[in-house]
C-alpha cells in the first residue's frame, strides 16, 4: 500500500501545479492589464472582490466542520454502543465540564472583540479607499456601460436572457418566497444544528447551487460585461466602437426552418412555445426528481460502468426514507420553485450564449 | 463639658461678652467643618460606592461570582438580549461566524454615521450634489464619514449574505426556526433596498443611472406597469404606473431624489428596526442560537407511518 502522507502530499503538488498552470494561462490571455486594473480597482467593485475570496474561505471553514461532523457521525452509527454514550459533538467536552457558560463575559467579551476589529477594517478602509462620486447627474447624457450597484448587478445580468418582467420582477420574487419556502419543504430532520454535508447532500447542494449562480451572474455583470452589455473578456480592452452581430433568433424560428413553416405564425408558435415550456417543466422535475434520489457518488464509480449505472438506477436507501417524509405539496412546491429559478435560470443562460436563441415561447402578450 | 457649652450659648443669647473673641470662634467652626469635608472626601474616593455610580449601575462588577455576572448581563438594558447562561460551545466563533452580530454592529454604525450625514446633506436637485462635494471638501472629516457609510453599507451587504450562508450550511432554519429565517429573508431584502436608495443620494451619473436601469425594470411589472404584460390592457401609463409610484414621477427627478431620501432614511430603517426586534426576540424564543448542536444519526430517523 502507498503511504497515505505521500499520497496527498502529491496530491497537492498535482493541484498547485494546476492552479499555476490556470494563473499562467491566463496571465498570458490578458491583452490589457490596464483595464482588468481599472475593474478591479473600482472602489464599487472591491466588495465583489472581496467576495470572490470570502465565499470560497467560509465554504472551506463550513465544509472542514462538515467533514469532521460527518467522521464522528460515521463512526457512531458504527459503533451503536459508542452512540449511546458519546456526547456527539466533535468539541471537547469531559464529563463534569458545565455544560453552559456565562454570557458575561464568554460571549460578550466575543462581541465586544468583533465590534472592535469590524470598526478597525472600516477605519482603514474608509481612509484607503474613497467612496466613488461622478460628474453630477445627467440625464442627457447616458453611462455607457450603466451598471446598477455590484449587488444587483445578477438581475441585471439577467436582462440579457429574460425580458424585463421576468428578470426584474418575477424572478426577484420567486427568489424571495422561494428563499422562504425552503425551511418548510426541507421535510429533512437531520442536520439541524451542526454542520454536515453527509446527512443533507441535496439540500446543502440545491442551494449551493442558487447561490454560486447568483455569485456568477454578479461576477459576469462585472467583470465580463462592458459598454454596450457585450461580453468582453476579463483583460479584453472595452471597445466602444464594438458591435455584435448576433443573430438572435426565436426557437420556433429555428424549428420553422427545418420545414415547419407554420410555426411562424400565430397561434402555432403560442402553442408550440406552450408545448416546450410544459416539457422542460416535465424533463427538469425528472431530472431534479432523479438528483434527489441518488446516493453518495464514489469516484471509483467512474472506473467501472456497471458500478455507475448501479449508481445512476438505484434510488439511495435513506434518500428513500427522506421522499417517505416529504408530502406532496412540500415536494411539488420544491419542484416548482427549482424548475422556475435554479434550472430555467442556466438553461436559458446556455440557450442565448450559445445558440443565441432569444425566446423559446411566443405569445401575443408575453414573451419567455 | 455640657456645662460649659450651656454656659456659652447663654453668654451669646445674653449678648454678654465671652472670653474668646470672634476670630476664634470662625476658626473653630472651620476646623470642624474641614474635618467633616476630609471625613466624607474619604467615601467619594471609591466612586462605585457612591449614590449617584449606585443609581445608575444596579451591579457591582466586582465581585464576578455567578449571581452578579447574571445580573451583568439581566439588569442591563443594551444586554438583556442576550441569556444569562448559553451553551458552552455556542461561543465557538468557527461555527458562528459571528456574521448576524456584525451585521446588526454594521446597521448601528451605518444610522451613526447616517444620521452625521444628514447634518450636511439636503435632498433637493439644487443642493444635493453640491453637499457631497462640501462634504469631501470642507467638512472635518466629511470625506471619513461618507466613506464610513459607504463602505458599512457594502460591509452589511456581505455579512448579511455570510450569515445566511452559515445558517444553511448548519441547517439552522429547520424547525423550529422556520419563521425567523422569512424574518431573515426580508431582513435581507431590506437591506438591499435601503443600501439602493442611498446609492441615488449624491446625484451623481453613477446613481442617477443605476437607478434609472433599477427603475426602468418597475415598468415591467405584470399588471402593474405601463410595458409588463396585460399593463396596457389595464389602462397604464407611464403617468399612473408603479413606477411612477416609485419615482413620484417619470423620470429620475427632484420628487425621486426625495422619495429615496426619505424611504433611505426613515422609511426602510424604521421598518427594518421592526423586523430585526421581531428576528432577535425569536432567536431567544426559539430555543437560542442553533448549535453546534449534538449529531443526530440516520438510524434515529422517524418516518411516519402513512395514515
Amino acid at each position: 500500500m502507498e503511504n497515505p502522507k505521500a499520497h496527498s502530499r502529491r496530491n497537492k503538488l498535482i493541484a498547485l501545479i494546476v492552479a499555476v498552470v490556470l494563473i499562467g494561462l491566463f496571465a498570458y490571455s490578458v491583452q490589457d492589464w490596464h483595464q482588468l486594473w481599472k475593474i478591479v480597482s473600482a472602489p464599487d467593485n472591491v466588495p465583489i472582490v472581496a467576495m470572490l475570496f470570502l465565499v470560497p474561505f467560509f465554504t472551506w471553514l463550513g465544509i472542514k466542520q462538515a467533514i469532521q461532523n460527518d467522521h464522528l457521525i460515521g463512526d457512531l452509527e458504527t459503533d451503536p454502543k459508542l452512540a449511546k454514550t458519546h456526547h456527539r459533538k466533535v468539541e471537547p467536552w469531559r464529563p463534569g465540564w458545565a455544560k453552559e457558560l456565562h454570557v458575561w463575559p464568554y460571549l460578550v467579551r466575543i462581541e465586544f472583540l468583533a465590534a472592535v476589529i469590524v470598526t478597525v477594517i472600516l477605519y482603514v478602509w474608509s481612509i484607503t479607499l474613497n467612496a466613488p462620486l461622478e460628474e453630477p447627474s445627467n440625464p442627457n447624457l447616458t453611462m455607457n456601460p450603466s451598471k446598477a450597484p455590484w449587488y444587483f448587478l445578477g438581475l441585471q445580468e439577467m436582462l440579457v436572457y429574460f425580458d424585463p418582467w421576468i428578470a426584474g420582477v418575477v424572478m426577484p420574487s420567486i427568489i424571495m418566497i422561494g428563499l422562504m419556502v425552503f425551511p418548510y419543504v426541507d421535510s429533512n430532520p437531520l442536520g439541524n444544528g451542526y454542520y454536515t454535508i453527509k446527512q443533507r447532500r441535496f439540500a446543502v447542494g440545491m442551494f449551493g447551487w442558487g447561490f454560486l449562480m447568483w455569485i456568477s451572474l454578479i461576477f459576469i455583470g462585472t467583470f465580463i460585461r462592458g459598454p454596450g452589455w457585450i461580453w468582453f473578456w476579463p483583460g479584453q480592452t472595452w471597445d466602444h466602437n464594438t458591435v455584435v452581430f448576433d443573430r438572435n433568433r426565436d426557437l420556433n424560428e429555428i424549428v420553422a426552418g427545418w420545414g415547419l413553416t407554420f410555426l411562424n405564425s400565430q397561434p402555432w408558435k403560442a402553442i408550440f412555445g406552450a408545448i416546450v415550456v410544459g416539457t422542460f417543466y416535465i424533463v427538469g422535475g425528472l431530472f431534479f426528481h432523479w438528483l434527489m434520489m441518488r446516493g453518495p457518488f464514489r469516484l471509483r464509480y467512474l472506473r467501472s460502468s456497471s458500478e455507475l449505472r448501479q449508481w445512476a438506477t438505484t434510488p439511495g436507501q435513506f434518500e428513500r426514507k427522506l421522499l417517505a417524509n416529504t408530502s406532496l405539496l412540500q415536494y411539488l412546491t420544491f419542484q416548482f420553485f427549482a424548475v422556475s429559478v435554479l434550472l430555467a435560470m442556466p438553461v436559458k443562460l446556455f440557450l442565448r450564449l450559445v445558440f443565441t436563441i432569444k425566446y423559446v415561447w411566443v405569445t401575443p402578450w408575453f414573451n419567455i | 463639658m455640657d456645662e460649659a457649652k450651656d454656659q456659652k450659648e447663654t453668654k451669646q443669647l445674653t449678648g454678654e461678652k465671652t472670653e474668646v473673641g470672634l476670630v476664634e470662634r470662625a476658626k473653630e467652626t472651620a476646623g470642624a467643618l474641614k474635618e467633616r469635608a476630609v471625613e466624607e472626601a474619604k467615601t467619594y474616593k471609591d466612586p462605585q460606592q457612591t449614590q449617584v455610580w449606585k443609581s445608575i449601575f444596579r451591579v457591582s462588577h466586582e465581585r464576578s461570582d455567578p449571581r452578579n455576572r447574571s445580573l451583568a448581563i439581566l439588569s442591563n438594558v443594551f444586554l438583556h438580549l442576550h441569556p444569562a447562561k448559553i451553551n458552552r460551545d455556542a461561543v465557538r466563533y468557527q461555527y458562528t461566524w459571528g456574521m448576524g452580530g456584525i451585521t446588526f454592529y454594521l446597521f448601528i454604525v451605518l444610522t451613526f454615521t447616517g444620521v452625521l450625514l444628514m447634518f450636511y446633506y439636503h435632498p433637493s436637485k439644487i443642493l444635493a450634489f453640491r453637499d457631497i462635494l462640501y462634504l469631501e471638501h470642507d467638512v472635518p472629516f466629511g470625506k471619513l464619514l461618507r466613506n464610513m457609510h459607504r463602505w458599512a453599507a457594502h460591509l452589511m451587504v456581505i455579512t448579511t449574505w455570510l450569515h445566511m450562508f452559515r445558517v444553511v450550511l448548519t441547517g439552522s432554519y429547520k424547525r423550529p426556526r422556520e419563521f425567523n429565517w422569512c424574518v431573515g429573508v426580508v431582513l435581507l431584502v431590506l437591506t438591499l433596498l435601503l443600501s439602493f436608495t442611498g446609492y441615488l443620494l449624491p446625484d451623481d451619473q453613477l446613481g442617477f443611472w443605476a437607478v434609472t436601469v433599477g427603475t426602468n425594470m418597475a415598468r415591467a411589472t405584470p399588471l402593474l406597469g405601463h410595458e409588463g404584460p396585460f399593463g396596457a390592457q389595464l389602462g397604464l401609463t407611464p403617468y399612473n404606473d408603479v413606477r411612477f409610484g416609485l419615482l413620484g414621477g417619470s423620470i429620475v427627478d427632484a420628487n425621486a431624489l426625495l422619495r429615496a431620501y426619505i424611504w433611505h432614511c426613515i422609511g426602510i430603517p424604521l421598518v427594518a428596526s421592526i423586523f430585526m426586534a421581531v428576528h432577535f426576540w425569536r432567536i431567544r424564543k426559539d430555543g437560542g442560537i442553533s448549535g453546534p448542536a449534538p449529531v443526530m444519526l440516520e438510524s434515529e430517523m422517524k418516518v411516519p407511518k402513512k395514515k
